[in-house]
């Protein structure tokens, strides 16, 4: 446990050295969530009614767009190396890497949707859900890419294959994570969306890690 | 009992399985065609027309084997990667390569003629019917299996990647079907549904068990096809290849 | 201690090598010696477990590798850098001694650091080191973690004469405490005895 808060500790103290690759995912997400209402017009309702989809998919590519990153630096300077042959179990530290992640990537865009959903004309009670939502379903999406940032490690082409191998997998998070902000707007209960965004999160915590151990280990051979 | 496990190791081996699905593959092309004229034939001149639909419908005798296999071959598909990843067996990972084309070319089929069939039901090419959706999902999962073992020089690199990869979209593959479903009832869809067909005859039944069967032997018969090709570009440096193709 | 048997390995089509054996006992060491392209990194990615043999055994203390035992005792330094540009060399050796689950204190590091002639520079960032000086930063965890093995992958490279010198002498002191080193490099090394194995 104590390797992988280190890992935590040090991916963290990593980013800090260089601010400007967490905050370019940020960015882009505020860029993007931006950019649609000038495509689309600005009547309230209809604004109001994507909302919830476009703050998804938004997160989505946000997350997918640091993905590569996850690994590749250690990969490529040979600190991956000395993690797979080091004492500590290496899905203990990939998991510590992937919590970096969520914390660098993740927890900034659930902080930052409530703001950006005001431009959407969402109500507070909204906002709430779609906070509570994205606290769910982010650390989901960096469980999920780091099984495909680690398949596509030092592959060609990795960062569109990556993207190839993700966003399906990215389906049900989406559907239930945005369906539970419309709902709610539509005045529908919804506990359902929230707790199998949850079941699906422990499921991935469980698996994620594992699997993404398991393609390292290929990705180094 | 020892000697059948020899037995069966031999197969294991790309040497050994080379020559055993060569012999099996007229089989399989026989049985394709036997199952497909057949399976055809009532298809189109004995199941009656369907008094809603017209002859329209009869697109399903394609579209619903098609669907079926798509899903099937995914699931074969990753059972050899689990395999080949449990057992350390070659020829598990050619399978697991050899079949990924035959299932998206089935994802394919089904899409585009769940599309063709779409047109005049519903007057549109695409509709976000929950099948076709989860289908549309499959046939990428495909595309991405496909091209994260191209993008990988290494076969056995590749292999073990792929095999991976499988494996994970295996476990995803009923989450996502469930949640397209869900969503899709949740935004009220469509509620013609194409493979709930207007009262299945009997008739109708067999035609479809017929075409299934026929897609069945297709598919073994190509895999195995493309199988031995593999194991004849992985091996071609090995003496039992050049003297195979002597 | 380590005992390998009928190690096989190729990369791609061709064959590197076959049945490459040795053993090692503690206070031994092993020089593998092979021109360009023979495989002597292959093998030395081989012997950690990083990659799979195509045949042949590893034992360690009696027991087939990778256990959680061997790689305790097992440090393993290759051709890469395995260190980050971005933080300090004291910040490097303390965390990634703590990723292996052991706690080094200032002090140890710093004695560590300075022992590899970097006094002065523990809290400059790597970046701007010279590449003899990242590889030193890297050889000071020689000093921090503890192991019985070591694995040096051409840790003689980049280095000047007084570092190669240095080195030398803590692999002698290594062994003298009743460790192992393996090691490959083109040149003659500076540490006495040794087994020598050719690819």
């Amino acid at each position: 446990m104590n390797a992988l808060l280190a890992t935590v500790r040090r991916d963290i103290l990593l980013a800090l050295r260089r601010k400007s690759e967490v905050l370019t995912a940020v960015f882009f997400f505020v860029i993007v969530t931006s950019l649609f209402p000038l495509g689309i017009g600005p009547e309230p309702a209809l604004l109001k009614k994507i909302a919830p989809g476009i703050l998804w998919v938004a997160a989505l590519l946000a997350t997918l767009l640091g993905l590569p990153r996850l690994f590749a630096a250690d990969h490529v300077d040979g600190t991956l190396e000395q993690m797979a042959l080091s004492p500590s179990p290496l899905g203990l530290l990939v998991a510590g890497k992937i919590l970096a992640h969520w914390l660098l990537c993740g927890l900034p865009l659930v902080l930052l949707a409530p703001v950006l959903g005001l431009q959407f004309d969402l109500d507070a009670s909204a906002l709430g859900i779609l906070t509570l939502a994205l606290l769910l379903g982010t650390p989901l999406l960096s469980l999920i890419g780091a099984i495909g940032a680690a398949l596509t490690l030092g592959v060609r082409g990795g960062g569109v294959l990556l993207a190839l191998l993700v966003l399906p997998l990215y389906i049900p998070a989406l559907i239930f994570g945005a369906g539970a902000v419309e709902a709610h707007i539509a005045g529908l209960d919804i506990g359902g969306h929230l707790s199998l965004l949850a079941a699906m999160l422990v499921l991935a915590a469980f698996f994620a890690p594992w699997a993404t151990t398991a393609a390292l280990r290929v990705a180094l051979e | 009992m020892r000697q059948s496990i020899i037995h069966w190791f031999k197969f294991a081996s790309p040497q050994g399985f080379y020559p055993l699905a060569g012999r099996m593959i007229p089989w399989f092309w026989a049985a394709a065609a036997i199952f497909g004229i057949s399976g055809l034939w009532i298809s189109f001149f004995v199941a009656p027309t369907d008094a809603q639909q017209g002859e329209g419908y009869r697109i399903i005798f394609i579209h619903v084997p098609a669907s079926w296999m798509s899903m099937f071959i995914y699931l074969v598909m990753a059972f050899w990667a689990a395999l080949g990843l449990a057992l350390n067996t070659r020829v598990s990972g050619m399978m697991a390569q050899a079949l990924a084309p035959t299932g998206a070319l089935m994802a394919a089929l089904s899409l585009w003629t769940g599309a063709f069939w779409g047109k005049p039901m519903w007057g549109a090419w695409w509709v976000w019917d929950a099948r076709l959706t989860s289908e549309l999902i499959l046939f990428f999962l495909y595309l991405g299996f496909m091209a994260l073992q191209a993008a990988i020089d290494d076969p056995r690199r590749a292999d073990k990647a792929g095999a991976i990869l499988a494996l994970v979209g295996v476990v995803n593959i009923p989450i996502i079907y469930f949640s397209v479903k869900w969503w899709n009832t949740l935004h009220q869809g469509s509620t013609i549904n194409l493979n709930k067909a207007p009262s299945m005859a009997q008739t109708m039944l067999w035609g479809m068990l017929l075409m299934a069967l026929a897609f069945w032997m297709y598919s073994i018969a190509v895999a195995l096809t493309r199988v031995r090709a593999i194991i004849l570009e992985r091996e071609r440096h090995t003496e039992w290849v050049k003297h195979a193709l002597e | 201690m380590l005992k390998v048997s009928g190690l096989a390995c190729s990369r791609g089509e061709r064959r590197l090598f076959t049945d490459v054996g040795f053993s090692l006992e503690t206070g031994e060491w092993l020089h593998v010696q092979g021109s360009n392209g023979a495989g002597k990194t292959s093998l030395m990615r081989l012997l950690v477990g990083l990659s799979p043999a195509d045949a042949g055994e590893i034992n360690w203390r009696g027991e087939p590798t990778p256990s959680l035992e061997f790689r305790r005792d097992l440090i393993y330094l290759g051709h890469h850098a395995a260190v980050k540009e971005d933080l300090t060399p004291l910040e490097n050796l303390r965390l990634a001694a703590a990723l292996d689950g052991i706690a080094v204190d200032e002090r140890a590091a710093l004695a560590a650091l300075i022992r590899l002639g970097l006094r002065g520079r523990e809290d400059l960032p790597v970046r701007v080191l010279s590449a003899g000086q990242k590889r030193r930063v890297l050889l000071a965890r020689l000093l921090t973690r503890p192991a019985v093995l070591w694995v040096l992958d051409e840790a003689f490279n980049a280095l000047d004469v007084g570092a190669v010198q240095l080195l030398g002498e803590l692999i002698a002191e290594h062994l003298a405490a009743g460790g192992m080193a393996i090691l490959t490099s083109h040149q003659p090394l500076p540490v006495p005895g040794g087994k020598a194995l050719v690819l």
